[in-house]
């Protein structure tokens, strides 16, 4: 049976020629199995840093599910969702909002998809969710940044998931461990891309400064490249000459990476602190060229951070997928295998509920609202947004590389509960923000 | 003094970056009225094949500086044969159809080729830090300055001059600027504008492929570096006027100078300079600072 079915543009175009011609398109026993759809940057500058690690990901978990090799605690939940097999329907995110609302329609109405797990452009969700919401299809979305799908876009989701934190939770966590472990910084900058992800980002860890360290200054003169400009000299350069010592960032990917060989070159990061939010897409790739003592965070127990959490499921996940792609998994390959891991978690437990019998859509979602499952390396509480948004515990620590073992590792990391770094349920975060993080519990 | 200083620096080194990222675009258009999407593509197959080669030079125990030789072969190798490859086997037949014709095979060829980049390099980042390692760094007013970003301005130097040079004081030279002027009239007077128009692409090319080469070792080169180049490329050259050399070299300078004195005094408009810029010179200019004279015909 064809499982994957990997779609360049190419595939893509003779898949559409194929439905439109009212042929199967390799979804030949539908009626047997789940169509999943997993759309994923294959092409484009997403794709090195989360597209091709989630998609390896969400292959690990999905060939895992349909031979029932899942180890604890799923284990004893049989092949599939709910008895039957996921037919994957991995394409590319590439394009833009306007391409993939099409695909998204296409998909649903055309090629009779299940459900969707994927996603990674904060743009991309914010632009699927109204269009879910209207299909009703069940959508999870593993990896989107910006907390505004279910705080602007959809405050009342019946078919939209998300099943990891948001950026408020980096900016609350990084800034804790900001004050935790530099408590007499003597203030703090930024350079972070100018959109949706970016913006939020920096907004979030300003706020949560002010909250938690409010006499710490902050520069009038915080950097906005524009995403994928992949120069920054003059960036650099000012950072170097302002007076604040801590840089936060949220670059990823090849900007995150052309940023460290540049900074690297000048000496920015002997002279000033870094904190990048989710350099951890890059660490194994850059080796020893990654910046030693800058603090990381990855929105999670992911990537690098993971790498010592000591559970079956976990160790299993690591083991086939350094074995399968030759490189450990990061943050995204974690973030995409626990999105099909929820629809796993979900399906069975609708089915047990149903009396063994494949449950309906809406019962799968009323399995998943406000439930708690294991992710591949932290339980993850699906307890915000009427429970269809997750918290999950954040990890933050400091980079450093490993002689011994001749490998990035993570030092002076601290673990902050999902109640602590995300704001309660109901709560707008930048208003929870504002409020001084009224009802956190660290 | 010193933020004025590096401010003239850095955009110095951001105006030598966007001339050797548009210098190729302008070249082609300025003799082959193409206006030629597929650079971004040039920029991006330049930037991995020096990945390449470079890294395959590193894994030789040859002279260490022997590794710069590998920037330039890559740009030589990609401009020769996908210039020669897309005239002779896509543009030679649309030189009668509109224009717009031909810019949609050009972004038509840009997409394939952003598919056979992945199909050969595939989705990994490449590294080729190696030439920046090798040169170092500079102290410049009590500011460190990695020299491999500051040789870019002598290299676009030597390109402009190479250009200006070719163009005014050769007899191949003479005749591109006779072709640019009339393409008809070139013809008719006996000279082989095909042949022209195919050397004329392929350093075109070339120099697209340059860029993208000279860049890699600063980058992580990725998938999707060539989209942002097209963009960056076609405000440039539109600002100093389409197929004019030295309006790119202008147009270049007043993007890079503004933009790094934007990152320094008012960061959050970086974003919106280029294209302030352009807008306002399109509006006082619509054809930009420096477009050559139309030659009237009646």
């Amino acid at each position: 049976m064809k499982t994957f079915e990997k779609a360049g543009r190419a595939t893509l175009l003779a898949t559409g020629l194929a439905a439109a011609m009212g042929l199967s398109t390799g979804i030949a026993n539908a009626a047997e199995s789940v169509i999943m759809a997993v759309p994923t940057f294959l092409t484009g500058a997403g794709a090195p840093a989360f597209g091709v690690p989630a998609r390896n990901g969400a292959e690990v978990i999905i060939e895992a599910i349909n031979k029932g090799t899942l180890p604890a605690p799923y284990d004893k939940s049989g092949k599939g969702l709910a008895g039957r097999q996921i037919q994957a329907l991995i394409y590319d995110e590439s394009g833009g909002g306007v391409k993939q609302v099409a695909e998204f329609r296409n998909k649903v109405q055309k090629q009779g998809v299940d459900l969707f797990v994927g996603y990674i452009s904060s743009g991309t969700c914010a632009a699927i969710t109204p269009v879910a919401e209207e299909l009703k299809m069940l959508t999870i979305f593993p990896i989107c940044g910006t907390p505004r799908i279910f705080e602007e876009i959809d405050k009342t989701p019946k078919y939209v998931f998300r099943t990891m934190g948001h950026a408020t939770a980096d900016g609350v966590a990084e800034a804790l461990y900001v004050k935790a472990n530099l408590p007499d910084v003597k203030g703090y900058t930024g350079i972070n891309q100018n959109y949706a992800w970016g913006q939020d980002s920096w907004r979030d860890f300003d706020l949560a400064m002010k909250q938690l360290m409010p006499s710490v200054p902050v520069s009038d003169k915080t950097q906005w490249p524009k995403i994928f400009s992949g120069q920054y000299g003059a960036e650099i350069s000012a950072l170097m000459l302002s007076k604040e010592p801590l840089v936060h960032s949220s670059l990823w990917g090849g900007d995150l990476e052309a940023f460290i060989f540049q900074g690297s070159a000048r000496g920015l990061f002997r002279k000033k602190q870094l904190l990048f939010s989710v350099a951890d897409t890059s660490v194994y790739r850059l080796g020893k060229k990654a910046p030693a003592g800058a603090i990381l965070g990855a929105r999670g127990p992911y990537g690098i951070f993971a790498a010592n959490i000591d559970t079956p499921l976990n160790n299993w996940f690591r083991k086939v997928y350094q074995d399968r792609y030759s490189v450990p998994p990061v943050g995204g390959s974690y973030q995409a295998a626990q999105g099909v891991l929820a629809a796993k978690f979900a399906y069975d437990k609708a089915a047990a509920a149903n009396g063994g019998k494949f449950p309906s859509k809406d019962q799968v979602i009323a399995a998943l609202e406000g439930s708690t499952f294991q992710g591949i390396a932290a339980p993850v509480h699906m307890n915000r947004s009427n429970g269809h948004q997750a918290a999950t515990k954040h990890m933050i620590g400091v980079l450093q590389w490993d002689k011994e073992a001749g490998g990035p590792i993570m030092t002076k990391v601290t673990e902050f509960g999902p109640d602590c770094v995300m704001p309660p349920p109901g709560v707008n975060g930048t208003e929870w923000l504002k409020g001084g993080m009224k009802g956190a519990k660290c | 003094m010193q933020e004025l200083i590096v401010i003239l620096v850095d955009g110095l080194v951001f105006s030598s970056y966007l001339f050797m990222v548009s210098v190729g675009l302008t070249v082609i258009f300025g003799v082959m009225k193409i206006l030629n999407v597929t650079h971004g593509a040039f920029y991006a197959f330049g930037a991995y094949m020096s990945a390449t080669l470079i890294g395959a030079y590193y894994n030789t125990d040859l002279p260490e500086f022997g590794g710069f030789l590998a920037i330039f072969a890559a740009a030589i190798i990609v401009g020769v044969f996908f210039g020669i490859v897309l005239e002779r086997g896509l543009l030679r037949f649309l030189y009668h159809r509109d224009e717009h014709i031909i810019v949609l095979a050009t972004f038509a060829m840009f997409l394939v080729l952003e598919d056979v980049l992945l199909m050969i390099w595939g989705t990994d980042p490449y590294y080729a830090y190696e030439p920046m390692a090798l040169l170092g760094a500079v102290d410049i007013v009590e500011l460190t300055f990695d020299v491999y970003s500051l040789t870019l301005i002598g290299l676009a130097v030597i390109v402009a001059l190479g250009l200006w040079l070719g163009l005014t004081k050769t007899k191949w030279g003479k005749l591109l600027l006779a072709v640019i002027f009339d393409r008809e009239i070139s013809q008719a007077m006996g000279i082989n504008v095909t042949v022209v128009f195919t050397v004329t692409f392929v350093v075109g090319s070339i120099m697209g492929a340059l860029g993208g080469a000279y860049i890699a070792p600063t980058i992580s080169v990725s998938p999707g570096i060539g989209v942002e180049v097209i963009v960056l490329s076609f405000a440039v050259v539109v600002i100093g006027g389409m197929g004019s050399i030295p309006g790119a070299i202008i147009g270049a300078l007043l993007v890079g100078i503004s933009r790094a004195a934007a990152v320094h005094k008012f960061p959050e408009i970086e974003l919106f300079v280029i294209y302030a810029i352009m807008a306002l010179v399109l509006a006082i200019r619509p054809e930009g600072l420096f477009a050559p004279p139309q030659a009237r015909k009646i």
